[in-house]
């Protein structure tokens, strides 16, 4: 399959039950975005496909076939961060970190459909993503700072 | 120098003292005499990898992917027990890309927690490890273990606690499924019961609880023909270290496991795994990297869980006094050979002069439990303090004020000793002032409906976390002025990289980007678990050690090169001052070619004669739906006494995170499974229900923040645990205000509120 991940021409050799989640990780070598429940509850692989958020675990990656499709990766970087990257550091939403590519996805998707959300939007927006450290409360600071920092 | 000597540590870990011998060299340090803040220690600070975390550039265990690494996956039994007749493999091993198949008649003789084989013989719950496959893709792997035929005798199973426990149960194990737990007696419980102007008997249930953390167990395993290096998701690279060793016959040295970055454990890792020998096995096979990860599944299966217990409290009390608490608990520990014992916090917490409890634990067909955060305490304090709730209803007393009279003694009622430190009165009358305490009306208030009621509830915590001996750092500088701060344990998501990095670069006089941190390796000197809240309390005061004898050092050797007085010499933010003139450390560095300055530090035992305790008081604010059942946790404010804060913003983050948690325990937050199958019904994310940002209340966090001087050299002691302690009690008992029906088991689902509130003649 052809695919553009993160803006760059890629091709991978996919088993046509394989998952996206499975592509990005284990042949593209892109494992910021992490499985964790492999049922779509826990939104830790969260992706943009088309710009498009997705739960890359449950997309078929037959099914991005010739799609734009965005990881956490491309964001930022530790050079250069992303804002909501850069919020999520300074409002200490970070605990052990694994379900944190997947909030930032989630939340930089929100902050660009809708750049100045209310609090119920921002949990709204977040509910399909799961944090078993942090209590959420610091997440919803850092995307509120987000939106600060963006607008 | 003082010369080293042995001597005898006595510290808590998870409710029960343990006795180690310990070798002591040096002095020790003494506490920084007020709760100032430093440079770095105080102060709110980001994670020093948080940048790694958020770019999704750090490496999880789950991450890792070496030059042709193979992919193992385990074959679980579908019975709650049964013998293992036969297993014929042959058609999983003839599948190209199999590279190997271990069961319980092909596996080498393997020493597990004191049982002799990897696979048994008789699996004894739906989970239980039947065979292993290593194949090149995990897959594949997978793919391959539904090849694998096993003949099973199916054997009579019990998965309920209460129905393992009752005679007429199937013998799980030789000498019946109920065994002591441990008890504890002070005084005459029976004689204070029998006098009593008031008393109450009541029982609580609490179900199992899951751990989840995001990142399932797992390892990856390389051996090089002489050594094997692993890197593990796990609370404890020493712990693995010396199972691995063990279980394969290598010696220390033959063994590294490394664990960088990891996500999450709440206890789940503080154990060991099969998993991580089967991937050992196979590697030493084969000769090249095996990653063995457990699925969501499995994980929810096989990797420990908090156990369900049953619980029954008879309190006494004459005048305003609470004269006597009786606590016999039944924890369901599935196949695991110890107890979270509950009664942890009914022996301690009050100063009440007759104590007796029993913990019995109950073995049935289900998997072993294993330490989740506060192991014991969560169950325990859920029924101890709604038991200290409906006493102080039944004589008609305000439940604060009840506890406040039973809060106030300075020593530790179960050994004798003096508490090096208790504010838990501070923490009720801060917690009682942001909750708005004195509002408080007996029955409730009217909610923001008619069908809705509203009330206030509270809950006491206590916890031990005051770490201890052995634990060691070392600090040296490159060359160019930056220090790298090495110590033996891991940081599985609380922080701990930056708390010690606080520490460090605040006594040596470095700005905080100046210190790297390295940890998670085995290759360091020990390092404790990261389990009882022990870490920062066991390690911090053996890095502020090592910085001091660093600094010591640096400033000496800038003398030397300065042509000063090291007298004369201070460092600042990675500056040397002297009289007028401020050096880069790094220039003075350079000067020193690659010689290398080395601060070494330990822990030092923790004083004799006294009790290193937590403490902290939980608010609740709650509306309960009397219609629907459903309850709506407004308001939290958690208190706690932790000594010296290291770093609020973690630590802030640290308390929001288990009380949350702890709203799952209280709400939602149950295993199921089914009696006939001995299947978990839920063993996934879906079903089991974790809490999301739509169901978090306001939640208020505050510390008393008192540096604990007596208890060590940085005055700090453990929160990761507190924080999930009190909170359910202190929903239970603001439910119960609302609306005067008293729900006795967690989680307090709306079919139990219902239950409840029918019982009570309200719904």
């Amino acid at each position: 399959m052809r695919l553009v991940v993160n803006g760059t021409p890629r091709e991978a050799d996919v088993r046509e039950h394989e998952s996206l989640l499975t592509v990005l990780r284990e042949r593209l070598g892109l494992p910021g975005s992490k499985n964790a429940c492999e049922q779509g509850e826990c939104g830790s692989c969260s992706v943009l496909v088309d710009g498009e958020l997705v739960c890359s675990c449950l997309v078929l990656a037959a099914a991005a076939d010739g799609r734009r499709v965005e990881t956490v990766e491309a964001l930022g970087s530790a050079e250069r961060p992303h804002p909501v990257q850069r919020a999520f550091v300074e409002a200490g939403a970070v605990q052990c970190g694994f379900c944190t590519p997947g909030f930032v996805v989630a939340a930089a998707a929100l902050l660009r459909e809708n750049p100045e959300p209310t609090d119920a939007e921002i949990r709204e927006a977040l509910a399909g993503n799961i944090c078993r450290c942090t209590g959420y409360g610091t997440i919803l600071d850092a995307v509120r700072r987000a939106a600060r920092i963006t607008t | 120098m003082s010369p080293l000597r042995v001597t005898k540590s006595r510290d808590e870990f998870e409710g029960e003292i343990y006795e180690s011998t310990v070798v002591v060299e040096g002095r020790d340090l003494a506490a920084p005499r007020d709760g100032a803040a430093g440079d770095e220690v105080g102060r709110p600070r980001p994670r020093v990898d948080g940048r790694a975390r958020v770019t999704g550039a750090a490496v999880y265990t789950h991450d890792l992917h070496l030059a042709g690494m193979l992919h193992a996956a385990i074959l679980r039994s579908p019975y709650a027990r049964a013998r293992v007749k036969r297993v014929d493999a042959s058609k999983a091993e003839a599948l190209p890309g199999v590279r190997g198949v271990l069961h319980r008649f092909n596996a080498p003789e393997v020493e597990f927690r004191q049982e002799k084989a990897l696979f048994r013989d008789e699996v004894r719950f739906l989970g239980d490890e039947v065979a292993a496959v290593v194949a090149d893709s995990e897959g594949l792997a997978r793919y391959a273990l539904t090849l694998i035929a096993v003949e099973y005798e199916v054997l009579p199973h019990v998965v309920d606690l209460e129905e393992a426990a009752s005679p007429r149960a199937p013998k799980i194990d030789p000498d019946g499924n109920v065994h002591d737990a441990g008890s504890y007696t002070r005084g005459d419980t029976r004689r204070a019961l029998r006098e009593a102007e008031a008393t109450i008997d009541v029982t609580y249930r609490t179900s199992t609880q899951m751990h989840n953390a995001l990142e399932t167990h797992g390892a990856v395993a390389s051996w090089d023909g002489e050594r094997l290096t692993v890197w593990e998701s796990t609370q404890s690279v020493f712990g693995v270290r010396n199972m691995l060793k063990d279980a394969l016959g290598l010696a220390p040295a033959q063994v590294r496991v490394l664990c960088e970055h990891m996500g999450g454990g709440f206890g789940a890792k503080l154990g060991t795994y099969k998993y991580a020998v089967i991937a050992s096995l196979f590697s030493m096979r084969l000769g090249r990297p095996v990653r063995c990860v457990l699925t969501r599944r499995e994980e929810n299966l096989a990797a420990g869980n908090r156990s369900a217990t049953l619980q029954r409290l008879r309190l006494a009390s004459s005048g305003d006094r609470i004269t006597a608490i009786e606590h016999e608990t039944w924890s369901n520990s599935g196949q695991g050979r110890w107890a979270a014992n509950p009664t942890g916090p009914t022996n301690t917490l009050y100063d009440v002069a007759n104590v007796s409890s029993v913990a019995h634990r109950v073995t049935t067909n289900a998997g072993a439990l294993s330490a989740f955060r506060a192991p014991g305490y969560v169950e325990g304090t859920f029924a101890l303090e709604s038991a200290i709730d409906e006493l102080a209803l039944r004589i008609g007393v305000d439940p604060l004020a009840l506890r406040r009279r039973h809060a106030r003694s300075r020593t530790d009622p179960r050994t004798g000793n003096r508490y090096s430190l208790k504010r838990l009165l501070d923490c009720y009358t801060i917690g009682a002032k942001e909750i708005g305490w004195s509002e408080r009306r007996a029955g409730g208030t009217r909610g923001s409906a008619p069908h809705r009621r509203r009330g206030l509830g509270m809950a006491s915590q206590i916890w031990g976390g005051g770490g201890g001996p052995p634990a060691y750092a070392t600090v040296h500088f490159e060359t160019d002025g930056t220090a790298v701060l090495r110590v033996g344990v891991q940081d599985i998501g609380t922080g701990t990289r930056t708390a010690v990095a606080q520490v460090c670069a605040d006594e040596i006089g470095l700005r905080l980007d100046q210190v790297r941190v390295r940890l998670g390796d085995t290759e360091a000197p020990y390092g404790p678990g990261s389990g009882g809240s022990v870490t920062l309390a066991s390690i911090g005061p053996a890095v502020r050690l090592a910085a001091h004898d660093a600094r010591a050092k640096v400033l000496r050797a800038a003398a030397g090169i300065l042509e000063v007085r090291a007298q004369e010499l201070r460092l600042e933010r990675g500056m040397v001052v002297s009289e007028g003139a401020r050096t880069p450390l790094g220039d003075v560095m350079k000067k020193l070619d690659n010689s290398t300055l080395i601060g070494t530090g330990l822990r030092h035992p923790n004083p004799d004669g006294l009790a290193l305790k937590t403490f902290g008081a939980h608010f609740a604010r709650v509306e309960v739906d009397l219609r629907t059942g459903e309850i709506f946790v407004e308001k939290i404010v958690a208190v706690h006494d932790v000594g010296r804060i290291v770093n609020p913003l973690a630590a802030a983050s640290q308390v929001q995170g288990g009380i949350v948690q702890a709203l799952g325990f209280a709400l939602t937050e149950e295993r199921i499974v089914d009696r006939g199958l001995g299947r978990v019904m839920n063993a996934n994310l879906e079903w089991y229900e974790i809490p999301t940002a739509m169901d978090v209340p306001e939640i208020v966090v505050r510390f008393v923040g008192a540096p604990d001087r007596r208890a060590n050299n940085l005055g700090a002691k453990g929160l990761g645990e507190p924080p999930i302690i009190p909170a359910a009690a202190a929903v239970a008992n603001a439910v119960a205000n609302a609306t005067g029906a008293r729900v006795r088991h967690a989680p307090m689902t709306r079919a139990r509120v219902l239950a409840a509130l029918s019982m009570a003649g309200i719904a």
